[in-house]
């Protein structure tokens, strides 16, 4: 059951990045793209996803625990380093240079576009680099 | 290239992801942060008890399209860029900067600003700015 609902919850996402059309570069990059062939769709995609999850995170976590598992495993820290800042800032210069991001380019991935096959590459040799060198910083302190 | 602009498909595609994320809250009280989902399970893995559930996530995000194709007929529409050594720096960029910046679109841009998170919306901000700044200079100036 639980196996099911975890798939189900994979499948919707990938669904809503489609149906939106955020699996498609070209549109995420015209939202980027102010000065030029502006289209605001993925504010609208982001305000429809917000407009769900602000609600129904605030009532489903009401409860005690969530149903498969013994605690809500919720990020705590509230505090601005310049990890947080660094990383969004490169994050967000691949986003506008490949129109793609994680969920999208995973998504996307069985289309086996050639550049989304390559960005995918990347992105997961980036991911372990990343982790890699946090790491080995962590461990020097 | 233009795109469309659709409004009603986007807010509806946009409330799928909110449901999906909401789900997974209420299942595994976890933030549906695709960044966070596929880096646990690179390496250096430690004994994340998520994994598992990890991967079925990522499954299902992985037939998405292969059921939309089987139910459309056609595949989505989709303009990938064939600028491959563009688009290897963008996934190194992405990548790095998502777990150097302890998430992404979907774990900061709605969870995170979701549960009013001030970093989320610090790290949102930032993205979308350097993201701006990026199409801006590739497209207007360096005409990519």
């Amino acid at each position: 059951m639980k196996n099911l609902v975890t798939l189900l919850s994979g499948l919707m996402f990938g669904f809503g990045l489609l149906l939106s059309g955020m699996a498609n570069p070209a549109k995420v990059q015209n939202f980027l793209d102010l000065f030029g062939t502006w289209d605001p769709s993925l504010a609208f995609v982001m305000g429809g996803a917000i407009a769900v999850t602000m609600p129904g995170f605030w009532l489903v976590t009401r409860r005690s625990k969530p149903f498969f598992n013994d605690v809500f495993h919720l990020p705590t820290r509230t505090d601005f380093d310049a990890r947080l800042i660094t990383g969004a800032a490169i994050f967000g210069v691949g986003w506008g240079l490949g129109g793609f991001c994680p969920g999208p380019a995973m998504t996307a991935l069985p289309l086996a576009a050639e550049g989304t096959l390559i960005f995918v590459a990347t992105m997961l040799t980036g991911m372990a680099a990343s982790k890699y060198v946090l790491q080995r910083r962590d461990n020097h302190v | 290239m233009e795109t469309e602009f659709t409004p009603l498909l986007s807010l509806l595609g946009g409330g799928l992801i909110g449901a999906s994320a909401v789900l997974l809250m209420a299942t595994h009280g976890r933030i549906a942060g695709i960044s966070g989902i596929l880096s646990r399970m690179l390496p250096p893995t430690g004994k994340d008890q998520s994994l598992p559930q990890g991967l079925i996530f990522l499954i299902g995000l992985l037939l998405a399209a292969p059921i939309w194709i089987v139910i459309n007929g056609q595949a989505p529409l989709q303009s990938v860029s064939n600028n491959l050594p563009l688009l290897a720096l963008a996934g190194a960029l992405v990548g790095f900067g998502s777990v150097w910046g302890n998430g992404c679109t979907s774990g900061h841009g709605v969870c995170g600003i979701s549960r009013l998170s001030g970093r989320s919306i610090v790290a949102t901000l930032t993205f979308m700015s350097t993201g701006f700044i990026a199409v801006l200079l590739l497209r207007h100036v360096f005409g990519g």
